[in-house]
């Protein structure tokens, strides 16, 4: 070959790496699309796997006293993944769950980083915090039964036992088994009788499906106002959120055909299911401490305000009450089981919704 | 000197040895064909020749320019050779039209010029009113002259055809070949062309050589060839055979057809005395065998009379098969309509140029 | 035996005939690199202890499998129907309408399943709109004084994915009636058959391969998909393969149960490869004049119509006017939100995923054809099985080695005294890197097959005819690659466009786009708050469909001006 070829050969090559490199470049460039948080301490990182619509209110207040910007990426799945991929590069600060499962699962991994602070611990009852302090809980949410005012006498359903007795055949309704909420209270089921009884207990209540586990907490409601069933199993702060819901109407009608039903609160009796939603501050957090200003912020006064106000929930601070509306369903006494016990048995609960078949519906 | 050499061409691919020391010379205006079954290295040849294969020894020179050589490594690009190549399945640009097609290799400065010979050349060819079609529209016979004419559009300097005319159907074939030869002749390019048709060897080429196994067999003008085939290989290779072991004695062979002389032959050596089909001249039984216009030579007389087992017309010959003595069977061509009936018997006489007889090997 | 490599003028020059060359070795990387979340995935499978087998024989894998393979049966036929039934209807039949329906047949490509599914969920439940007015027609006031079809079935189910996937099998059937010769035709109504029997025993064997492809695609999404059945109740093998990542905190026993799913997929390609084996599909005859048109009148015109109106009607009409309506009722939410943002965000992502796809596939597809040995061309399919695994369970596989890749080089600032901080993660990198490992199955298979189609002797016919490598690129590659690249392009856009599990996983922070807007709302089935973020999405999708249509109908050969 000579030179004349050689020189062509080496531009034809030359302008295909070059269009690769440019591809390569183009790719980096947009790799940095995304600007990279800085370093400063204007900022912290959060991991939600709460919808941001329901936070908002919160961070905006928490930014506006502090200056502090709360950056959010919430997803149902694949966090703890994340961290765990992320190693030392890991970008997130803090995590905030609507469960203990979650927060368990966070602590098991060995992602959850300790916290001293005198602020949280005065904040939060023991019994809602890890004793480590590894997690806080932040609000308390119970597991009820919305009984339809028509056709569900007082004191018919008193106990979460009283869903498997024969004479709720047909007449509840609930979401899936293998949703975290119901998980959660099957756990608290195995944590108190243990997993024979509570897989009879979950045979009984699936056969008193009146159809397919289907839809979220507020279908399971509406499904009692069309007069599909009797018994609709959700958490508490749904009620709240239908009995006001200005732009969709009637789910108030659906609020108004059911009267909410703590279950048992007998003498001698154990109290409703109760769960937390928390926040911890992850190992290796680059805004450690505008993180943990962040969770005791949430505990305080006004934070813990909003959540009762605007998302009916039971704040875990004991010195802020719950909502007017909320305490207008009445006083109840709640299951004091640890967390943490509750947490441990899902894995156990998850399997008994298999076994036992309870999403196939009723006549399966 | 100019046209297109090849020099002791030898090619492989990996283990496998395409090609051995083959030499090539087409001088401007000729056209070579390059004869032989496949797999015996003649595209493969072509490809060098154009500069799409490595040339690993030997030398290509065309028109005074070395454009490959093995021992210095040096390869000139295919585009810069100014060999024009028809492949065996057109390789039509989809995308363009005819007259874009047959445009693709000519340089924007020579525009002017060429519209006009391309103009010419779709009329020669008989496509004008395709000009402006795709080739998915076109015919069989369409697409290969359109290749054709796109081939020779740059003016190129040596023209390569690789077995141009094995996808048209025959009723088309001859025409075809008719119009590419007087194109192709027209444009006073060196031509080189591969088939495995020995028919259409003898009509296209100027010369012939026989390619067997990547080595050149003969090289000589289709008459050379077709008289005087240099082995049993090349004779059979224009047409099927009739066989005859013999051994040779007193300067000739004794077949059942006949004594034919063998000079260059010594006594004792045992021989395969081929006769073609076409050598053949008969009679009914009560006549003798007459030659036909053309025959040079006299005919030799077979002894005795033959049965015939079959015979079909072919339109302008006959297709005779007649039985020997000990039942061996022998196919005759007889020019025109001679249809005896089976069973019947013929005389048989023997065009001797027909006959080639080779050392059994 | 000739290398095709050497065969190839146009390309191979530009390499120096070693047999380990750049291409080769570039392609091995690239591809290893596209394949390392597979093999990520396949290793947190192996490495895993936890037996959450012998729970899952005992109790639901009977019925997982059973579910899953009926809604495979069930969508499998159903888009197999619609798909090539309208296909054929608007390639060969004239009616009224039917050059609308073209590229109108296409529209619910845009809708994302999970719309779709509230949609169909909300308008045909209980309370939904169609029930309501039934019910107040006839004085119903009971479920049980009437029968409905339950919606949350799996009936409910097939429907849905049924009518977002046909698109699928309609996209490649009508390109391949469109390639198909009319003498075939021709031929085969003079040997009797009437139309409709030529469309069964000639047309549509003939065009088998490519409805083939199209079916496999669409079991393929119909096996990870994950969303859209749950909304439906009905739980299926994927549904198994989350509840044991969540629920029983097994991300190895999720990626076990992957694993199966990639090992079904890949039995699907390979039995589907075979069964093609050995027939010649080509185009008999290499004579394209224009396709006769049977025209359809009366009730068979009506029929036509109706028969593909419906699939658009359903599939587009319906979900589009729903979102319509929600948007102007709740507009001011997702206005008030970054709504800008999201949609620049979104089209941006989604062009530069489709671009690089486009390139990564090229330069796959070209190495293959260049390459000695069956090892680039395995290592490039290998890399294109990304699709076959469940969106969360590949971003799972995503992060390890964006995550280590980030890791080595901090570890290597460190030792170098720079602090370099995370490269990969904190950006959108492994967000584009995911969508390549999904999306370049698309992108690689359409450049292999329209490569395929450019034979070696055109590239020696370019060469010879004075092009050089980089001409005859431009001139004759370029010109006939260039329909399908972006029919490639195109499909890959509007698939990021709607895409979720991988965003919501792997996105950086103050980084959302329509899509994840979207989830936030329709995770909890709420999705009239995010209408209008939906409708963009749907917008978006529409022109590059349409445009899609217009690709497809110029590739028949002689369409374009000037052919006859």
């Amino acid at each position: 070959m000579d030179q004349g070829e050689i020189n062509k050969m080496n531009r034809s090559f030359k302008t295909i790496i070059r269009t690769m490199a440019m591809s390569a470049v183009a790719a980096a460039a947009i790799g940095s699309f995304a600007p990279m948080p800085a370093n400063a301490a204007e900022e912290i990182n959060l991991y939600s796997y709460r919808q941001p619509f329901l936070i908002d209110p919160l961070v905006k207040s928490f930014t506006e006293e502090t200056g502090i910007k709360v950056n959010i990426v919430f997803a149902k799945k694949g966090m703890l993944e994340k961290i765990k991929a992320a190693g030392a590069n890991n970008p997130a600060d803090a995590v905030l769950t609507v469960d203990i499962g979650r927060l368990y699962a966070l602590k098991q991994a060995g992602v959850l980083a300790s916290v001293k602070s005198d602020v949280l611990n005065a904040n939060i009852p023991a019994h809602l915090r890890d004793p480590d302090g590894l997690w806080f809980g932040l609000t308390q949410r119970s597991r009820i039964a919305l009984v339809s005012k028509e056709r569900v006498k007082e004191g018919e359903l008193a106990t979460y036992e009283d869903l498997a007795d024969p004479k709720f055949r047909g007449r509840i309704c609930m979401r899936s088994g293998k949703h975290a909420y119901n998980v959660a209270l099957i756990a608290s089921m195995i944590a108190h009788h243990g997993k024979e009884k509570t897989k009879a207990w979950l045979e009984g209540v699936k056969a008193n499906q009146a159809r397919k586990p289907q839809g979220n907490d507020r279908a399971q409601a509406k499904a009692v106002f069309e007069g599909q069933c009797d018994v609709a199993i959700s958490n508490t702060y749904y009620m709240g959120k239908m009995q006001t819901n200005d732009e969709k109407p009637e789910q108030k009608k659906w609020a108004d055909a059911v009267r909410v039903t703590f279950l048992n609160q007998g003498n001698s009796d154990r109290g409703a299911h109760m769960n937390v939603s928390g926040a911890g501050v992850l190992k290796g957090a680059k805004h450690r401490e505008a993180a943990i200003k962040f969770i005791e912020w949430l505990t305080k006064e006004e934070a813990q305000k909003i959540y009762a106000e605007v998302n009916f929930e039971y704040p875990a601070n004991p010195k802020v009450e719950a909502s007017a509306l909320v305490k207008s369903w009445g006083d109840f006494k709640s299951d004091t089981l640890g967390m943490e016990d509750i947490a441990k048995n899902r894995g156990a609960a998850s399997k008994l919704v298999d076994e036992v078949k309870f999403d196939e519906g009723p006549t399966s | 000197m100019s046209g297109l050499h090849l020099r002791a061409i030898s090619h492989a691919f990996g283990s496998n040895q395409v090609l051995s020391g083959v030499s090539v010379f087409v001088a401007p205006g000729e056209l070579v064909c390059l004869l032989g079954p496949s797999g015996c290295g003649k595209t493969t040849l072509l490809r060098l020749a154009a500069g799409l294969e490595t040339l690993q020894t030997g030398q290509v020179e065309i028109n005074d320019q070395i454009v490959a050589d093995g021992a210095s490594a040096r390869q000139m690009p295919p585009e810069q050779r100014g060999v024009g190549l028809m492949f065996q399945d057109y390789a039509l640009f989809p995308h363009l039209n005819v007259r874009d097609n047959i445009a693709f290799g000519i340089d924007a400065a020579k525009g002017g010029r060429r519209s006009a010979w391309i103009d010419e050349a779709l009329a020669t060819m008989g496509l004008t009113e395709y000009a402006d079609s795709y080739p998915h529209t076109l015919s069989g016979g369409q697409q290969q002259r359109v290749a054709l004419i796109r081939a020779l559009a740059p003016g190129p300097q040596i023209l390569l055809l690789d077995e141009p005319f094995s996808g048209l159907d025959v009723t088309r074939r001859a025409q075809i070949r008719a119009d590419t030869l007087e194109l192709v002749k027209k444009s006073g390019v060196a031509t080189l062309m591969v088939t495995h048709d020995p028919e259409e060897a003898m009509f296209m080429a100027d010369r012939i050589l026989v390619m067997n196994e990547g080595r050149v067999v003969q090289d000589g003008s289709p008459v050379d060839l077709y008289f005087q085939p240099a082995d049993a290989f090349v004779a059979e290779f224009f047409g099927p055979v009739n066989r005859f072991a013999a051994t040779v004695r007193g300067g000739s062979v004794d077949t059942p057809l006949g004594r034919f002389a063998t000079p260059s032959l010594k006594d004792g050596t045992a021989v395969n005395v081929m006769i073609r089909p076409e050598g053949f001249r008969l009679s009914t039984e009560d006549a003798t065998p007459q030659p036909m216009p053309g025959d040079p030579g006299d005919l030799t007389a077979a002894p005795g009379t033959f049965e015939i087992v079959t015979a079909r017309p072919l339109g302008r010959s006959s297709f005779v098969v007649f039985r020997l003595a000990d039942g061996k069977s022998v196919e005759a061509r007889i020019p025109g309509v001679f249809l005896p009936a089976p069973g019947s018997r013929v005389r048989v006489a023997v065009n001797a140029r027909q006959v080639h007889v080779f050392e059994t090997r | 035996m000739t290398s095709l490599a050497a065969r190839l003028p146009v390309i191979g020059p530009l390499i120096s005939g070693a047999a380990f060359n750049i291409w080769t070795v570039g392609a091995l990387i690239v591809a290893a690199l596209v394949a390392a979340p597979i093999f990520t995935v396949l290793g947190i499978a192996l490495t895993d202890s936890s037996d959450i087998w012998s729970h899952l024989y005992h109790t639901v894998l009977g019925l997982y499998l059973e579910r899953t393979v009926v809604l495979m049966i069930g969508v499998g036929a159903g888009t197999l129907v619609i798909g090539t039934g309208t296909a054929w209807l608007v390639t060969m039949c004239r009616f009224k309408g039917s050059k609308y329906f073209e590229w109108a047949l296409l529209l619910p490509l845009a809708v994302p399943a999970y719309v779709l599914a509230f949609v169909v969920t909300d308008q045909l439940e209980y309370a939904g709109n169609v029930q309501v007015t039934l019910r107040s027609l006839f004085g119903w006031t009971r479920p049980q004084d009437y029968w409905f079809p339950e919606v949350r079935s799996m009936t409910g189910a097939i429907t849905v994915m049924t009518l977002v996937l046909y698109p699928y099998v309609y996209l490649l059937a009508r390109a391949a009636f469109l390639e198909q010769s009319v003498c075939v035709l021709e031929v085969s109504r003079t040997l009797g058959k009437t139309a409709w029997g030529s469309f069964i025993h000639v047309a549509l064997p003939l065009a088998r391969p490519s409805i083939v492809v199209g079916v496999t695609l669409v079991l393929m999404e119909v096996l990870n998909d994950f969303g859209t059945v749950d909304y439906f109740a009905v739980r299926t093998f994927t549904a198994g393969i989350f509840d044991v990542w969540l629920n029983m905190n097994s991300i190895g026993g999720a990626a076990q149960l992957s694993s199966v799913l990639l090992l079904v997929v890949l039995v699907l390609i390979v039995t589907e490869r075979l069964a093609r084996q050995g027939r010649k599909f080509h185009h008999t005859s290499s004579k394209y004049s224009e396709l006769p048109s049977y025209r359809l009148s009366g009730l068979r015109a009506a029929l036509a119509f109706s028969a593909c109106a419906l699939p658009v009607l359903l599939g587009f009409v319906l979900p589009a006017t729903v979102l319509a309506n929600y948007a102007l009722e709740f507009y001011e939410e997702t206005l008030s939100a970054d709504y800008l943002g999201f949609v620049s965000n979104s089209l941006i992502l989604s062009a530069s995923a489709a671009l690089l796809a486009l390139i990564i596939g090229l330069f796959l597809a070209y190495a293959v054809r260049m390459s000695r040995g069956p090892w680039v061309k395995l290592a490039a399919r290998t890399a294109s099985v990304g699709y076959a695994v469940p969106g969360a369970i590949l971003a799972v596989g995503v992060l390890w080695p964006t995550g280590a890749l980030d890791q080595s080089l901090s570890w290597l600032g460190g030792h170098l005294g720079i602090g370099i901080g995370a490269v990969m993660i904190g950006t959108v990198a492994p967000l584009v890197y995911g969508y390549l490992v999904r999306f370049l199955a698309l992108s690689y298979g359409t450049a292999e097959a329209s490569l395929g189609k450019i034979t070696p002797s055109m590239d020696g016919a370019a060469r010879t005819l004075g092009a050089s490598p980089a001409g005859a690129l431009q001139r004759v590659h370029f010109p006939l690659m260039r329909g399908s690249l972006l029919t490639a392009a195109i499909l890959v856009f509007v698939d990021c466009m709607k895409e979720l599990p991988l965003t919501i996983i792997l996105r950086p922070f103050n980084f959302d786009t329509l899509a994840t807007f979207v989830y936030q709302y329709a995770s909890d089935e709420l999705l009239e708050e995010s209408a209008l973020g939906a409708l963009t999405i749907v917008g978006a999708g529409i022109i590059p469909v349409v445009l899609l249509s217009l690709t497809i109908a110029r590739s028949r050969p002689g369409s374009r001006p000037g052919a006859r």
